[in-house]
């Protein structure tokens, strides 16, 4: 019950009682909702033994305002409720007029805007990329310019970076790389197998761990560890107006956040690949070993014949340059971080998504190289 | 200028209570039985140095975090040990600002606002609207500001949306964690005038966590000064003579001589 009624002719007096809260907003409102309001002239409110807050004084309001636009006149007997005064005060300023930057929430389809949409879309494509080109060509003078001083070079950072791109991801590099030698071997022994041809497992596993995917695998599992943390630390940083105040002291955030992570990345993945190529080795040599009784010498003298001179540098060449692709996605993409924590997460999803893309273009770009090169 | 403690008939339990409360971190003592006492109408401001372990006061009376010992009344009734579902229905009687606001980054101010209303209530939608915008334009932003991110706000305005906020669910009882630490003088008076209005209107109990001088002579009916892990509490007055010598130096210092030459006093 949060009001009594009394009806008196053309007159209805409802007397408010108890607590009128926020909670209760909505049973308050059908109570009021339920009295017959036909041939009232008049009405009269006595809120004396009500407490409203706020919210229950909005409502009364609204009930008032409604029996107003029907012609019923009301007034209130003894004191009106404290909060109802705050109410009509806070609405009696002037409404402003709404924000003229906010769309429409239904847009009409229609040919001018679709056009709109699509120049739109082609502007910011645009932009994106010659943001992206201007941020290599920033961190390209910065590193020429820290190139000049050896204390510019920042090694406590390198370090850092060093250990947490390359040293931490050993394991699971490594049962990635085992792994995925083992998936080769074995479905390379189903088929060959047929041809009485088993020994070319071997060649198989070889050419494949050390050309191709001992360093693409590594490079996308850095690319999901190390882009994405890359993205996130700078990120946040930005966020927290850090990288503005670096540039206020007057240090170059791209030296001290960039070309740290760059360089300490392709110290690292090149590493990790070499790493990566040896456990390889190692998983197609022991499946080999179960799988089809090879002995293990036989293996390795047979992972030695198959080996060009070239094999293993065609695939370790490519791990500095999937370093700088990942580390130029992770940290431009940190740098682009505004405003919200949103964009944060979009940034960081934005980073993968682009380094491992990346990687795997250049990976499609050096098979042509190298197939034009004879190599 | 200050407000008068305006008691509330009928209540006889203090807003808040704090008795015996032990907080401690590893060795370092923060509080060492401290007691402390709201009653319902007051503005009651809380001072102390660096590190005297105001903020882990304020969380402890929210709730966020359990002591060590002691208990904490909010309204006559103990917090300390309550399940979720106990803990969530007081959360639901205060309203708090954070000091950097804590605005939800991703939500626009109008959103801010609804959402204790929705995590708490189940009303129309129609409802949550207007409501949120009558408390929006009750803190002195226009419409305009309800469609904004927080990061489209300066920072009186950021604060004025965390109070809207912090009043959605028209809680008897507010807490400000440094309302006007950032704001300029000009915002910072302009925004203690809005806390006193409202407290005016609305008999709310308030306590506040501040460093600004003008602050506390504008608004604090009693100050509570955190110094060597207890609580010294008093009328402004009182406080303003007691020997203690950080108190003394807090409201005798350069900078508070400089304030009373301000005001001619």
């Amino acid at each position: 019950m949060y009001c009594a009624a009394q009806r008196q002719g053309e007159e209805l007096r409802l007397a408010l009682q108890g607590e009128w809260r926020l909670a209760g907003l909505v049973a308050a409102r059908s109570e009021l909702a339920a009295f017959p309001l036909a041939g009232v002239r008049q009405l009269v409110v006595d809120a004396g033994q009500a407490r409203l807050d706020v919210s229950a004084a909005w409502l009364l309001r609204d009930f008032l305002a409604g029996a107003a636009a029907q012609g019923i006149a009301a007034r209130f007997e003894g004191e009106s409720p404290p909060a109802l005064a705050l109410v009509e005060k806070t609405l009696a300023g002037v409404m402003p007029p709404p924000d003229p930057d906010i769309p429409p929430m239904a847009q009409r389809l229609d040919a001018a805007a679709a056009v709109e949409g699509l120049g739109r879309k082609a502007v910011q494509a645009w932009h994106l990329v010659s943001d992206g080109l201007d941020f290599i060509g920033r961190t390209a003078s910065s590193a020429v310019l820290a190139a000049r001083s050896l204390r510019r070079w920042r090694p406590t950072s390198i370090a850092r970076h060093v250990f947490d791109t390359g040293v931490t991801a050993i394991p699971i590099v490594a049962l990635i790389a085992f792994l995925i030698s083992v998936i080769l071997a074995y479905m390379g022994a189903q088929q060959l197998r047929k041809f009485g041809a088993d020994i070319f497992v071997v060649d198989l596993v070889t050419v494949g761990v050390l050309r191709e995917l001992g360093v693409l695998l590594t490079a996308i599992i850095v690319a999901g560890r190390s882009g994405s943390a890359f993205a996130a630390e700078i990120g946040a940083m930005c966020l927290n107006e850090e990288v503005d105040a670096l540039s206020a002291i007057g240090v170059n955030p791209i030296e001290v956040l960039v070309l740290p992570r760059i360089i300490g990345l392709v110290i690292a993945l090149p590493l990790l690949t070499v790493f990566s190529d040896l456990v390889g080795l190692a998983g197609g040599g022991l499946l080999c070993h179960w799988l089809l009784g090879m002995p293990l010498v036989q293996y390795s003298n047979r992972v030695i014949e198959s080996i060009a001179s070239t094999t293993f540098w065609v695939g370790l060449i490519k791990a500095p340059v999937f370093a700088v692709l990942i580390a130029l996605s992770g940290t431009w993409c940190g740098m682009r971080v505004r405003g919200s924590s949103r964009d944060l997460g979009a940034q960081t999803t934005l980073a993968v998504v682009q380094s491992i893309f990346f990687v795997i273009l250049a990976d499609a770009l050096f098979a042509v190289l190298f197939m034009e090169m004879d190599i | 200028m200050a407000a008068t403690a305006t008691p509330i008939p009928g209540a006889t339990t203090p807003a808040v209570e704090v008795r015996g409360l032990v907080n401690r971190f590893g060795r370092q003592v923060v509080h060492d039985k401290l007691d402390m006492t709201v009653e319902r109408g007051e503005v009651f401001g809380i001072v102390g140095g660096s590190g005297t372990g105001k903020s882990v006061l304020l969380r402890t009376i929210l709730g966020l975090q359990a002591p060590r010992a002691g208990s904490v009344l909010l309204g006559g009734r103990e917090i300390t040990g309550l399940g979720h579902a106990e803990l969530r229905a007081v959360k639901a009687g205060y309203g708090v600002t954070f000091q950097q606001g804590a605005l939800f980054s991703s939500l626009t101010v109008l959103q801010n606002v609804q959402l204790p209303m929705i995590e708490q209530l189940r009303l129309p939608a129609r409802d949550l609207d207007e409501l949120a915008l009558l408390k929006i334009r009750m803190v002195g932003l226009d419409a305009g500001a309800a469609h904004k991110f927080p990061s489209q706000l300066s920072g009186g305005m950021v604060k004025r949306a965390a109070l809207a906020r912090a009043l959605a669910l028209d809680p008897p009882l507010l807490f400000l964690d440094e309302p006007t630490s950032g704001l300029d003088p000009i915002s910072a008076a302009a925004f203690d005038e809005l806390v006193m209005y409202l407290h005016g209107e609305l008999k709310l109990t308030i306590v506040m966590i501040t460093h600004d001088l003008d602050t506390i002579y504008r608004t604090c009916t009693r100050v509570g000064v955190l110094v060597n892990r207890h609580m010294v509490s008093d009328t402004l007055a009182g406080i303003v003579s007691h020997p203690e010598p950080w108190i003394h130096a807090y409201f005798m210092g350069e900078r508070a001589r400089e304030r009373s030459v301000r005001h001619g006093t």
